[in-house]
């Protein structure tokens, strides 16, 4: 039985998808289109109750929120693959710590942004460069903290590669391409190295090549 | 015996009094260390060594210093397995799954919401910024969908991950307390039978009695 991944055009998806790749676990996909409603389906809404992107199913389980579904299988798979949660309790919490900083303070920010330029036709919504400015702002005060982070350690927890940095792969990609703020990333010096890092992984590469973003 | 872990922040802010629940239902002990935020101690350069982004809590023990309550929960349950609710945050890796799932669903669904109603209908007057009324709509909408939701999944099992209390509720006592008590926005939650049925319990548990008489017994400072 192949776990079934749902939404691999989208950015939430490919979060678990790069975590499958890193972990060398066999998947499958399903195509669903978001921005054409078939996230409110009857049949989508029993796997995905509140309706968003995404869920997987694996035999007869399913799981959504794309972190949940990342440490699950982080978890699950810990003897092969590469090591996403560090080797000690402590570098684990550091791992979580970083996952939620993502989740709390880079995501609400950078999602709207992508929601109000990349994909702004696609959700109905008319740009609000007064709402664009604040966020661009807010973002930048968050990347100010990760220079100073990143300026001691070669990766968010710590000196090794885990959930938490690839937790920023999906929606980073879209801060390099589309968004048109790159300077957030690049105008920071190890902010910047970092992302050239993480992105250049092949795991990475290999998931945008598979599963474009919607166009 | 001087314990080596502690908490840093006031009891009255959600997201330390989301750890103090992890904490008690864990049984361990602690020290909790005051911060004063009227004051902005939280801003202040030797706190902002312990959390870069200037927000409570900060979790430190023997081996760590740890920010983000959520975060500082998992590690809890982690490191202290053995004792206290052991069931907290599950007994296998499905049931880990099920309440990170939920755990991660009130993050991103029903914390953005709140975290705005509470903000536009308490501390907005308090900072004597003008109310919103649009924006508190908006939430309100999103915020009762949020909870259609948590009514279905509450049909059917007992609490949110499974038919224990877990991590995944407890996260939903700080905000809902403010909500029903502070906020005057009880009725979102007891309007919907099975959601209503739930927050009688969980805000029920003696932990979280003790959390609610920490907050109240703390002198309430002006902004």
């Amino acid at each position: 039985m192949v776990v079934k991944v749902y939404g691999p055009a989208f950015a939430s998806s490919k979060r678990v998808i790069v975590c499958l790749v890193e972990k060398e676990i066999k998947f499958e996909v399903v195509d669903i289109d978001i921005f054409k409603g078939e996230g409110r389906s009857p049949d989508y809404l029993k796997l995905q109750p509140f309706g968003l992107l995404p869920v997987i199913r694996d035999g007869d389980y399913t799981l959504y929120e794309s972190r949940a579904i990342i440490r699950y299988y982080a978890e699950k798979y810990k003897s092969q693959g590469t090591e996403l949660f560090g080797n000690t309790m402590e570098e684990k919490g550091k791992v979580e710590q970083w996952l939620e900083v993502e989740a709390h303070n880079f995501h609400p920010p950078i999602y709207t942004l992508v929601a109000h330029t990349v994909f702004s036709s696609k959700l109905g919504i008319t740009p609000d460069q007064n709402v664009i400015q604040e966020n661009e702002a807010k973002l930048g005060k968050v990347l100010d903290i990760y220079e100073e982070r990143l300026s001691t350690s070669k990766y968010l927890a710590g000196d090794f590669f885990s959930l938490a940095d690839l937790s920023h792969l999906p929606f980073g990609h879209y801060l390099i391409n589309g968004v048109g703020k790159e300077y957030l990333i690049r105008d920071r010096k190890h902010v910047s190295a970092w992302w050239d890092v993480i992105s250049n992984r092949p795991s990475w590469k290999k998931v945008i090549q598979l599963f474009p973003p919607p166009t | 015996m001087a314990t080596a872990v502690k908490l840093y922040g006031p009891p009255l802010s959600a997201a330390v009094s989301r750890v103090l629940a992890c904490l008690l239902e864990k049984d361990v002990q602690f020290q909790l260390i005051p911060i004063n935020l009227a004051r902005g101690e939280q801003k202040k350069p030797d706190y902002l060594k312990l959390q870069p982004f200037g927000q409570v809590p900060v979790f430190q023990d023997e081996s760590i210093t740890l920010f983000e309550s959520r975060a500082i929960s998992r590690y809890i349950c982690d490191k202290y397995a053995n004792q206290g609710n052991k069931g907290l945050f599950g007994t296998n890796p499905s049931e880990k799954a099920s309440i990170d799932q939920w755990l991660d669903a009130e993050g991103q669904n029903f914390n953005p919401p709140t975290s705005v109603l509470l903000f536009q209908l308490t501390l907005a007057l308090r900072m004597k910024i003008k109310q919103d009324e649009n924006l508190i709509k908006q939430n309100e909408e999103k915020l009762e969908k949020v909870l259609d939701v948590y009514e279905n999944r509450l049909g059917e099992s007992r609490y949110l991950a499974g038919d224990e209390f877990t991590l995944a509720d407890l996260s939903h006592l700080p905000m809902t307390q403010y909500l029903v008590n502070a906020c005057d926005r009880g009725e979102l939650f007891t309007s919907r039978k099975n959601v209503g049925r739930w927050w009688d319990e969980i805000s029920s548990r003696e932990t979280w009695k003790k959390v609610v008489e920490m907050q109240n017994s703390r002198p309430r400072r002006s902004a």
